[in-house]
């Protein structure tokens, strides 16, 4: 974990309620796809932790949804803004045991901490496929990107306005795959659990006090022992969730 | 050179600043990012007898200038702190350090203290009396003059070491209780703990939090802190350890002047993991700036 200063050099709308902003500062303590950011916001007391939906040498992107008054302050900043920001929190997913087909299964604002972990396998020579899960088609976002990267994409929508009518589950039917790695929603969560047939690892949310382990705010029991999502997590192995 | 040391019973710290137990883990994570050894010292996670899960998320809601937690003493018990966490602190932190107790029972309390006791690193006992009894129907220990006495005085029996009791805010008459304490044998007053609270989601409307209260802690309280150890300082001999809201070397300043002989910060540490370390490199310029030259000298100046 490191503690920086951050410059805003983009900050668009990606759909009606979704945000993508790029800043600009130290990467180095960014270790693993998967982990997170946590951002002071002027006025509020508690920072804001944002996945990292992709990272280079010196620029961060996230995708974040507006859900409550801080997201909501985010989209409205401009390019130029210097933001306080913690970075390289959380463990990220672990890819040593994916095979060589691992399914990546987004829901929702789950989607983006998976694509520079697509990025990754791919780079190691994965055959990769990725399922998107959105209400309807005006919320879908990131398609093109993991197209871009060489994914086979599948998108499920709920109302049936894109692609497979239904949810990730619909579209996952068909697919065959070594490992699974997804991020969203927890009755997205329990849905996968249902039907997966290998192992995998989940994301998970919870709400945080500090994220980086210190506050004890946001523990779960595992069939490990306890652990906090911010620093023990947020991935968790299949194996060792209790539902 | 202005001097930041100050004389806590008997051990001498490089400065008044500790981090608040339950803000700073047992050392370790924040030793990560920084030398931890430029703290005064620094109060433990919780200990309790038995290892504790603590209370369902969400346990954390964010107010104005604050934050709510109901982590409900989340630790592994004394004898899995003493056998890992102890020794991963000891790497990492080479001063003596306060040992936070909780209990559920007056007998908890002397068990946990006395099985701590005999570990070198430990300077302090801060006796932490705002859990509920469970033989006294769930009112907090620390809620009754006469039961802080009693948990007071069965701790005072099992340790030599100095014994800080660390009060609750959420009483009517905090100077009695500290009063009882203070007769009971202890060493020192820590306080405030954590202030009642409650946030509700407008969306579900219902608590934020699964335990629908919690502590309210951070900046909002600094005022009622600095009010009850004004009172309590005037009411008993014993060293206070101040807290409540404590961000900024100027506050450690203002709370040592309501009576504190060290200060301890909490909720600026979840929010700035650099809180501590950044207090301590700016206490001697604004000692300057107030023109202090010794901070022993101005506990209690606003007397």
């Amino acid at each position: 974990m490191t503690q920086g200063l951050y410059e805003i050099i983009s900050n668009e709308k990606l759909t009606e309620t979704v945000y993508k902003m790029v800043v600009k500062g130290d990467t180095s303590a960014i270790t693993a796809s998967g982990q997170f950011v946590n951002i002071k916001l002027e006025g509020k007391f508690l920072r804001r932790p944002i996945s990292i939906c992709d990272f280079d040498e010196n620029t961060i992107t996230l995708i974040y949804k507006v859900v409550g008054v801080g997201t909501e302050q985010m989209s409205e900043m401009s390019c130029g803004k210097v933001l306080d920001i913690l970075v390289g929190l959380g463990n990220g997913y672990s890819l040593n045991k994916c095979g060589d087909k691992p399914l990546l299964i987004g829901g929702g604002v789950g989607v983006p901490p998976l694509y520079n972990l697509c990025k990754k396998l791919i780079n190691e020579g994965k055959k990769v496929t990725v399922v998107l899960g959105f209400n309807t088609k005006d919320e879908i976002f990131l398609e093109s990107d993991f197209k871009a990267l060489g994914a086979e994409v599948f998108v499920a929508t709920a109302d049936g306005s894109y692609g497979v009518k239904g949810f990730v589950t619909d579209a996952m039917k068909e697919i065959e795959y070594t490992y699974f790695f997804t991020c969203g929603p927890m009755p997205m969560f329990k849905a996968i659990e249902a039907v997966a047939v290998t192992s995998g690892q989940y994301s998970f949310e919870e709400r945080m006090g500090c994220g980086f382990g210190a506050c004890m705010g946001c523990s779960c029991k595992t069939k490990y022992g306890n652990k906090r999502i911010c620093k023990d997590g947020p991935v968790l192995e299949r194996e060792e969730i209790i539902w | 050179m202005v001097n930041t040391k100050v004389n806590l019973s008997g051990i001498v710290l490089d400065n008044p600043v500790i981090p608040a137990s339950g803000t700073f883990g047992f050392g370790y994570e924040f030793a990560e990012i920084y030398d931890i050894n430029c703290l005064g010292t620094f109060s433990f996670k919780g200990t309790t007898k038995d290892p504790r899960f603590g209370n369902p998320c969400p346990r954390i809601a964010e107010c104005d200038s604050g934050m709510i937690n109901a982590v409900g003493l989340q630790n592994p018990g004394v004898e899995k702190v003493i056998e890992n966490e102890l020794p991963k602190l000891k790497v990492c932190f080479n001063k003596p350090v306060m040992a936070n107790v909780s209990g559920f029972s007056v007998e908890d309390y002397a068990y946990t203290v006395e099985k701590l006791d005999s570990q070198e690193q430990i300077g302090w006992f801060e006796v932490n009396v705002s859990c509920p009894n469970v033989h006294g129907g769930g009112m907090s220990f620390g809620t009754s003059p006469e039961a802080a006495a009693e948990v007071t005085a069965a701790c005072r029996k099992v340790t030599k070491k100095p014994l800080y009791i660390k009060l609750s805010p959420n009483v009517t008459n905090i100077v009695d209780i500290a009063k009882a304490c203070e007769a009971a044998g202890a060493d020192g007053i820590s306080m405030i703990n954590t202030m009642l609270g409650m946030r509700i989601d407008l969306k579900t409307k219902k608590p934020v939090i699964a335990n629908k209260m919690g502590g309210f802690s951070g900046p909002a309280i600094k005022p009622v802190a600095l009010r009850m150890v004004y009172q309590v300082f005037e009411a008993v001999k014993v060293p206070i350890i101040g807290m409540g809201g404590i961000a900024t070397a100027e506050d450690v300043i203002e709370m040592m002047l309501a009576g504190a002989t060290a200060v301890q910060v909490g909720a600026a540490n979840l929010v700035d993991p650099f809180a501590c370390k950044n207090i301590i490199d700016n206490l001697p310029k604004v000692m300057e700036k107030y023109k202090i030259d010794d901070l022993s000298k101005i506990i209690g100046g606003a007397h």
